[in-house]
């Protein structure tokens, strides 16, 4: 008992009521400073659209992802808020995982699957969640989260089926995790 | 007074330096409370660790009360803040989709860079699946655009929706809140493990 103890007291996380008013502060300010609320999908859409524009020029007038994207925004895509955001988000992660001694490369998985299968599985779910944020027009931050606290109803609804749906699938991937 | 870069009171570079500002703290946070972590994160679907709702609605909660007091202060413009719009079909198709890909993946974008960034590499394998998934987005936009714009409804707000005003059903949700919390709490102590 004594050791667990030890254990837990080494990878100790803030109280997650503290921490959800902290979040709840930061969302305040980002919405305060620039009238919009916190994202990160948004972020990875700038780096596709900017390598596909580079890649082939034509796009912008022939891929009609590219051209929604141009006619919403101007300028450099990587000039953008969420961008500048998400830049943030690896550092500040960076500096709580110094203070909290958890910098570290690891897979982290269950002892019942292997690195590989965690690492496909991995893999798969981020292309199924960078499709499904760019049908949402957000991820679980920018649409569920940001849009929640504007109290966006579209908000609301795709943060129920994103919960819900984990969770009705949760069975069958309980190896992976517990 | 605010939105402090809609009102023209900085200028767009202070904005995206403000940005930064803005992530450095909600990375931070996320980290301190442990979103780095897929096991921690996807414990909330099986009981044995609910910091994501805990985390998810306190911060919600805590945001949307903010507003409402800073709107009824007179310090934020609430018709200048951007409200999500609806579309009703992509908004659940493409919530369905991302809690597949939650359940199988263990993050969402945003916690995938905070695990990035202390060094998890199923972490970072899930931001190359996002980058894939966008592009593949991005690719096959002429199949699913109707799709993506079916179902229109405005920026309409929940509370309308409902026949609320915003105040009561805040107060609803606080609510809620505080019994998915009750009921967080019972969850952990019946299916207790380790700390990730």
């Amino acid at each position: 008992m004594g050791e667990s103890n030890n254990t837990i007291k080494r990878t100790k996380y803030l109280n997650p009521y503290l921490g959800g008013v902290l979040l709840g502060l930061v969302l305040l300010a980002a919405n305060f400073v620039s009238g919009r609320g916190l994202g990160a999908s948004g972020a990875i859409k700038s780096g596709v659209v900017t390598v596909v524009t580079a890649v082939n020029p034509a796009s912008v007038e022939n891929s009609g992802f590219v051209k929604e994207y141009r006619e919403s925004h101007t300028g450099n895509p990587m000039k953008t808020w969420l961008v500048f955001e998400m830049l943030g988000v690896l550092v500040g992660g960076f500096i709580s995982g110094i203070f909290a001694g958890r910098l570290k490369l690891k897979v982290e998985h269950s002892p019942k699957i292997t690195s590989n299968k965690r690492l496909t599985l991995a893999l798969g779910g981020g292309v199924l969640f960078g499709f499904g944020s760019q049908l949402g027009r957000g991820c679980t931050s920018g649409s569920a989260l940001s849009g929640m606290a504007v109290l966006s109803l579209g908000g609301f609804i795709t943060m129920m089926a994103i919960f819900g749906t984990a969770f009705a699938f949760a069975y069958f991937f309980r190896k992976n995790w517990i | 007074m605010g939105p402090l870069s809609v009102n023209e009171l900085i200028s767009e570079n202070t904005n995206l330096f403000l940005a930064f500002v803005i992530g450095t703290a909600f990375g931070f946070v996320l980290e301190s409370s442990g979103f780095s972590s897929s096991r921690k994160l996807a414990g909330v679907f099986y009981g044995y660790d609910m910091v994501v709702l805990k985390v998810f609605f306190t911060g919600a909660i805590t945001a949307m009360l903010g507003l409402l007091f800073f709107s009824l202060f007179g310090w934020v413009d609430l018709d200048l803040v951007y409200v999500n719009p609806t579309y009703l079909t992509s908004a659940i198709v493409g919530g369905i989709i991302m809690g597949l890909g939650f359940i199988m993946g263990g993050y969402c974008p945003g916690t995938s860079f905070c695990g990035a960034s202390i060094g998890k590499i199923d972490a970072m394998v899930f931001i190359i699946g996002l980058f894939l998934g966008v592009s593949l987005f991005g690719a096959g936009y002429d199949w699913w655009e109707k799709m993506y714009l079916a179902k229109f409804l405005g920026s309409p707000k929940i509370s309308e929706s409902l026949g609320l005003s915003d105040g009561v059903f805040a107060l609803l949700l606080i609510l809620v809140a505080l019994g998915m919390f009750w009921a967080a709490e019972w969850a952990e102590k019946k299916f207790p493990r380790e700390e990730y």
